[in-house]
């Protein structure tokens, strides 16, 4: 699970675009000689800057003057890039010369949900040839929504000598060709996860990258190759395992069954995280016979003092879940939302987790499996509930039944993600005064623009007292029947929301209005398939600098109002996004994609999107 | 891959039902999807894409007045679960859906064995009658084994996961085809036997 890869997480991240923030004195990059006296004061503040790890610390410092400027380049070993076109890659490479890791991100989050055409950009070609040559010395990566090819992989894979880890979310363009090179060439690879992206040439000839590892102990910590659809060589894999002493986090996909997995485990017993594919039997799932045995595959679980986190369950067999009970009480983590369980079978394994503080689940455990979690897992601090049946009109497994028995029992909750079919003010306003943690809450009323099933009112005063109660809130996402009184609400309150997303929600564009002027911390605003026109757009035009992006897909915008905005805005890029070349060239707007920059309009666009 | 067939071509049946606001006969021509480099996991969701923009777009004008058949229709990225996700499923659905459970099936007397799909069958009847098709040429007369047939010679009967050799129509259907190794009809007085027993 990605409780690890908090600076990834949507909600806690490095603050406003790293190398965008203090650039205000201008390019660091030309050196004139500097004075001795303020040499020492430089190498003094590198000293004490070298400390300084948080974003946002060192762009406040390099605001103070232009040797704090300096120093706080030369001693920033991570960068941070929120927005991959936010800024050039020469330019920040040329600003902070000694950068060890880099955190980039591409696409905007509704990519997610197909509401980004294909080859919309973000391509992480540019960003690794301007690395390749500055930063020699490279160690991590971590990439989220970019667009990855195989000769990138293979550039990084040659340029970066001592090239340690590597981390790809929710990425798309690369195949096992390119796992392969990096694999075999970065000799000290200690992390390769690679978590919910999307690989090419699944079908076709896929490479067997696994053994291209070393064939000499390997310095592997972490391998997470659970998104990879394709199976991969397991005698292979087998023996990297077994001289990858180093070995803490292992997530395999789907193909390992569970018979291959004890395999595995027995030769790493010290793993702290396993990903544990599909859990289910080599034998087809419904004629019995060959298979696991449980007593077996528990013994081998008990075996594992150290393991926190466990995830996979792809295909999971019940009979074979009993075998994880050793371990359950151990566990921090646990993500069961690819697993089809029933609440019965859910019991006997949650009453045991009582350290649980992550637990991802599918509904199909209905509110009955969320009262036995709500029962047991005092500790929870992050609860998913994903649909089985993603769609609008599927029977509702959970409702506010079980959000309420959440809030009772989990009193500590700071991150919930609740997907249903209809909701009560009720239970979102008792889960407003039971969590006053709570730092993420969206929650997802798959039927659009649904009331409260039992007053037939909307949704607002439940997300108001969300807003209103819940002070350390920053993340938010809203559906259900939604007035222009819930933003209103959410203006008023939501001083410290940096991320929403809002659909099918308000009336007017006072809603938007409300937002834009009321959220003074707002960074990240998706919005769609709401009413809010071009005034509603401008009257933000007083923040649009100090947000990372906002994204309206579907909305009422005109090119007119976007183009002022461009107009009144230099530095913000205002793209307009079509599908596909609509030959319909009306005024109104499909999608409306905008973000600050310093590198201006940028020069990969693709033809279905125009650059106000 | 078979299971991607099945998924496309029920795309294909899902469009021709598919009830939209506009004038009948009026069907912008399908655009092709931009070149991509992408597996057909990608095309399956542009094309995806393709047959829902027309029904998304209502979203924005008619905010007020949602009418029966814009909510049948799926809109594109709604509700929000990544691809990723909703494809695990749909992979695993199409790959089972394709996968089917062929068991043998013998009758006593006949010179060979037949193969059936259980998951084709909705139903003990169904199963039945599709029996009675197979060996017809056999000249069976009414299959027993179920309730209501009287005056002929011969028992349904399966092996289950133990090796048991089992009446069918005991069990539930779910229970019965997850449980059935191959089938056999049984003929003379073995049936007899087994059907005397209540």
């Amino acid at each position: 699970m990605r409780g690890e890869r908090s600076d990834m997480s949507e909600d806690e991240d490095g603050g406003r675009g790293g190398a965008g923030g203090g650039d205000g004195a201008g390019d660091g990059g030309t050196d004139t000689p500097v004075p001795f006296s303020d040499q020492v004061l430089e190498n003094v503040l590198e000293n004490v800057l070298q400390f300084l790890s948080s974003p946002q610390d060192r762009n406040a410092a390099s605001l103070v003057c232009l040797p704090w400027y300096r120093a706080e380049a030369q001693t920033r070993r991570e960068l941070f890039i929120g927005n991959c076109y936010a800024v050039s890659p020469r330019r920040a490479t040329e600003r902070f010369r000694r950068i060890r890791a880099v955190v980039l991100k591409g696409k905007p989050r509704f990519a997610d949900f197909n509401l980004v055409p294909n080859n919309w950009g973000a391509h992480f070609q540019p960003w690794v040839s301007a690395m390749a040559a500055a930063y020699p010395w490279l160690e991590k990566l971590c990439l989220k929504r970019m667009s990855v090819a195989d000769s990138d992989l293979s550039l990084l894979a040659h340029s970066f000598p001592n090239f340690k880890e590597l981390s790809l979310i929710c990425c798309e363009g690369f195949s096992t060709a390119g796992l392969a090179v990096i694999a075999e060439k970065c000799r000290h690879l200690r992390v390769l996860d690679l978590i919910e992206d999307y690989l090419e040439g699944e079908e076709d000839e896929t490479v067997d990258w696994v053994s291209r590892f070393p064939e000499t102990t390997t310095s592997l910590e972490s391998l997470g190759f659970d998104c990879v659809g394709s199976a991969v060589n397991f005698e292979a894999l087998e023996a990297l395992v077994a001289r990858s002493p180093a070995l803490r986090r292992l997530r395999v996909n789907h193909h390992v069954s569970v018979e291959q997995l004890c395999r595995l485990m027995a030769r790493a017993p010290q793993l702290t995280h396993l990903g544990t594919g599909s859990f289910g039997s080599a034998a087809a799932p419904l004629l019995q016979g060959g298979g696991c045995s449980v007593v077996d595959l528990a013994r081998t679980f008990a075996a594992f003092k150290s393991l926190v986190c466990l995830s996979g369950f792809r295909d999971v067999a019940p009979h074979c879940l009993p075998a994880i009970y050793p371990v359950c009480a151990n566990l921090t983590s646990l993500n069961f939302s690819f697993a089809n369980i029933t609440a019965e079978e859910l019991k006997p394994v949650i009453r045991h987790c009582h350290n649980l503080q992550n637990f991802w689940v599918l509904d199909a455990v209905r509110d009955e499996g969320l009262q036995a979690v709500a029962a047991t897992c005092k500790d929870l601090r992050e609860l998913r509930v994903f649909p089985l049946d993603p769609t609008e009109d599927s029977e509702g497994f959970v409702s506010n039944v079980g959000l309420v028995a959440i809030s009772q029992g989990c009193r500590k909750l700071r991150s919930i993600l609740y997907f249903c079919q209809q909701m009560t003010n009720a239970a979102v306003v008792t889960m407003s005064k039971n969590c006053q943690d709570l730092v993420v809450f969206r929650l997802c009323i798959m039927g659009r623009r649904r009331p409260d099933h039992r007053t037939g009112e909307p949704m607002d005063e439940g997300f108001g007292a969300i807003v209103k109660n819940c002070k350390k809130l920053r993340r938010l996402a809203i559906s259900g029947l939604l007035t222009d009184k819930a933003f209103a609400y959410i203006g008023k309150y939501g001083k410290l929301v940096r991320t929403l997303s809002v659909a099918f929600a308000g009336d007017t564009d006072l809603g938007l209005r409300y937002v834009l002027e009321g959220c003074t911390q707002l960074q990240k605003l998706e919005i769609r398939d709401s009413p809010f026109g071009d005034s509603a757009l401008l009257s933000g035009l007083h923040r649009y600098y100090n947000m990372r992006f906002v994204w309206m897909s579907s909305c009422k915008l005109s090119l007119r109002g976007c183009k002022e905005v461009a107009q009144r805005l230099p530095r913000l890029v205002v793209e307009v996004i079509r599908d596909r070349d609509e030959d319909d060239d009306d005024e109104g707007v499909q999608k409306l994609y905008m973000y600050r920059s310093l590198a201006g309009s940028r020069n990969d666009a693709p033809s279905f999107v125009e650059i106000l | 891959m078979e299971g991607e067939a099945t998924y496309v071509s029920d795309l294909d049946n899902l469009k021709a039902t598919e009830l939209r606001l506009g004038l009948p006969g009026t069907d912008a021509p399908e655009k092709p999807t931009p070149a991509s480099p992408r597996g057909s996991k990608r095309a399956l969701l542009a094309a995806d894409e393709e047959c829902q923009s027309k029904s998304k777009s209502l979203g924005a004008d008619s905010s007020g007045q949602e009418a029966a058949p814009v909510a049948k229709a799926q809109v594109v990225g709604w509700p929000p679960i990544r691809s990723y996700r909703k494809n695990s499923f749909q992979a695993r659905k199409a790959e089972e859906e394709a996968a089917g459970l062929f068991v043998k099936v013998s009758m006593d007397g006949a010179p060979y064995l037949r193969k059936i799909d259980l998951k084709v069958y909705e139903g003990y009847k169904e199963l039945r009658k599709a029996l009675e098709n197979l060996f017809k040429c056999f000249s069976l007369g009414e299959l027993s084994g179920m309730e209501g047939c009287n005056g002929s010679e011969y028992a349904i009967t399966y092996e289950d996961k133990d090796g048991d050799w089992m009446l069918v129509g005991d069990v539930p259907w779910e229970m019965f085809i997850s449980s059935c190794k191959r089938l056999r009809i049984m003929s003379g007085s073995e049936a007899r036997g087994m059907r005397s027993s209540p």
